[in-house]
């Protein structure tokens, strides 16, 4: 419904909309600006917004310190391994909660969501156990389990939602029209929860993308995804804030460029359900 | 094509009972109308032939068949439902043709089968839309003909109509019945709508509370109901009801008026009954029940006077055109073989 707001009210309004916008992004811009200053001018009082000699020594420098490339390929791996993992357990498990919910599908579902209230620290210590005991430490297919793992009550929720609102009836009637199982989720659900999934499977990417506790605590190089890459400039040595500024926007620029072409699917895919 | 038995099918939905004992023969090309208002337990039902829910006792037979425990896949019976359930993301081709796609029918056939129900039902323009490019009046021709294409021993029909607006749903009607008569195929339908019932069925089923109330031919149940609720239930406008005791042949009413009875009524002096009236059976006559005029309302063909009379409001349909206005004093009557009665205790027919 459209309401009639006058010129200065919008005027107001669109004005206070550009200035949240504005602070939400600030330290992203601030990192970048940044990344391009020399050591010297990155910590400088009073901090110079544009107006600084600009510089990629720092992208250079970073280069020849670090593997930039291997970091970028863990954070890939684990991100998209872990996201299709949880999506090959998730998809049969909400078709089952969605369309065959049995007594108890609501709490399990409450379960599965309070998981993530606990706070992931305490679960470090014996995971870091377990993952020493069996080899796993700093190895991808130990922090893709991990990673699946948290991310999963989320996935499952998620793709829910959207089986949810998928008539059941539909799923009857290719049943009558001779369905198995295998072909009614093939070729009747599948195709039609298609942009739950992708966004499910974006967000999911971009989460684990992010996800620094248990990758920093779980690595030391081998499997070290960006995150780690970033944390490895916040040295003993001292701050190099230019440095550690370069490194961010490198960690963040793919998933950026990602999010940024994704919108439109993330955007839907974090109000489905809420407006019809 | 196939019959269709139950034997006393029951179905719980943890501790409410929906169906209880519900036997029902229905012959190889018959087409029975399953009717009752909501929660009775007509689509339950109609959803355990299916297969889509698990019956708790009984039986269903599908031709010689027992198939308690086939799966819908493989009960080779066709549904159409209420909402058309038609896939989203396929044309109207691919929608018809998936059942025989999903069999491995050859590609000829499949086109065959698919042309000749698409001209059966006027869909030949249609193929390449998607159902979202359609009307509500094609979408369920759509489901239709995703039903025949299939050439199915049983039709489903789970309140196929109850989404159009009145005037498509006539059309329907009649076009169902047509294509009934063409197929010949076993056919159970479920409606909630009476008018649906008796122009559609070969014989109308009434249920009511998970129990079958009474099975014959729609003209059988207007005629002869076999209870109060099947006699309230069936007909539009709905059958008046006045509350009354035998006194000797005649029935004494709530305001002392006497009312003569049928000879066939088996009743007793002082048993209490209930008095039930088609509404085109009741006249205006100089004695009998007085009754003040309330609402005149002329629909044309009839017209349907609404009155006060027995501390009851009736409701009477007259062919001719009486001149009336609310506020009028008339005496009402009705001829002894046009009077249902039944006893007030049990609900049950009596005569």
């Amino acid at each position: 419904m459209a309401r009639a707001v006058s010129v200065r009210r919008r005027t107001i309004a669109t004005a206070a909309a550009w200035l949240i916008g504005f602070l939400i992004f600030f330290p992203i811009l601030w990192t970048i600006i940044t990344s391009f200053k020399t050591e010297l001018e990155a910590f400088s009082t009073p901090p110079k917004f544009l107006f600084f000699e600009w510089t990629t020594e720092n992208y250079g420098i970073v280069q020849e310190r670090s593997n930039y490339l291997r970091f970028v390929s863990n954070s890939l791996i684990l991100s998209i391994g872990s996201t299709l993992v949880a999506l090959l357990f998730a998809i049969p498990a909400a078709w089952a909660m969605a369309f065959a919910p049995a007594k108890r599908t609501k709490d399990l579902l409450m379960w599965m969501l309070s998981t993530k209230m606990m706070p992931p620290v305490g679960a470090l210590i014996p995971v870091y156990l377990i993952f020493r005991d069996m080899g796993l430490l700093d190895s991808r297919g130990g922090l893709i389990a991990v990673l699946f793992l948290m991310n999963l009550p989320i996935i499952v929720w998620m793709l829910y939602t959207y089986f949810k609102e998928i008539p059941g009836e539909i799923l009857e009637a290719a049943r009558m029209d001779g369905a198995s199982l295998w072909k009614e989720l093939v070729y009747v659900l599948a195709p039609m929860a298609v942009p739950g999934i992708a966004s499910t499977l974006l967000l999911n990417v971009i989460l684990a993308w992010n996800e620094a506790f248990w990758t920093l605590n779980l690595t030391t190089s081998a499997a070290a995804p960006l995150t780690a890459f970033i944390a490895s400039y916040s040295s003993p040595e001292g701050l190099f804030w230019a440095k550690l500024s370069a490194a961010s926007t490198m960690a963040i620029a793919p998933i950026l460029v990602l999010g940024w072409f994704a919108q439109k699917q993330l955007v839907r895919g974090l109000t489905f359900g809420a407006v019809k | 094509m196939a019959s269709v038995s139950l034997r006393s099918v029951h179905k719980k939905f943890g501790p409410i009972t929906v169906l209880q004992s519900i036997d029902l023969d229905i012959e190889d090309g018959e087409f029975v109308v399953l009717v009752g208002p909501s929660g009775c337990g007509k689509s339950t039902l109609l959803r355990s032939i299916a297969g889509l829910e698990t019956i708790n006792g009984g039986e269903i037979h599908i031709g010689e068949r027992q198939v308690n425990h086939v799966a819908p896949k493989d009960r080779d019976i066709a549904m159409v439902f209420q909402s058309y359930a038609l896939y989203p993301h396929m044309d109207v081709r691919r929608n018809m043709g998936f059942s025989l796609n999903l069999r491995k029918s050859p590609t000829r056939m499949v086109v065959e089968r698919v042309s000749a129900a698409s001209t059966k039902l006027g869909l030949n323009s249609l193929l390449d839309r998607l159902p979202k490019q359609l009307s509500g009046g094609q979408r369920q021709r759509v489901a239709m003909g995703r039903a025949i294409v299939r050439n199915p021993q049983v039709f489903l029909f789970d309140e196929p109509l109850s989404n159009l607006d009145a005037k498509l749903r006539a059309t329907m009607r009649t076009e169902i019945k047509a294509l009934h008569q063409s197929l010949k195929t076993t056919a159970i339908y479920v409606t909630h709508d009476q008018v649906e019932a008796m122009t559609m069925a070969n014989r109308i089923v009434v249920m009511s509370d998970g129990v079958i109330q009474q099975v014959g031919a729609p003209l059988e149940l207007y005629d002869r109901p076999a209870n109060i609720f099947v006699a309230g239930f069936i007909g539009s406008p709905t059958m008046n009801f006045f509350d009354a005791v035998i006194d000797g042949k005649q029935a004494g009413l709530a305001d002392g008026s006497l009312l003569a009875l049928p000879a066939s009524a088996a009743v007793t002096e002082g048993q209490k009954v209930v008095i039930g009236i088609r509404p085109e059976h009741l006249h205006f006559t100089d004695t009998g029940i007085p009754g003040t005029v309330v609402v005149v309302e002329p629909l044309g063909m009839s017209t349907q006077v609404t009155l006060d009379a027995a501390r009851e409001r009736v409701t009477l349909l007259a062919l001719e055109r009486p001149v009336l206005a609310p506020g009028d004093r008339k005496h009402l009557t009705a001829r002894p073989q046009d009077i249902h009665v039944f006893d007030r205790a049990s609900g049950l027919r009596v005569n």
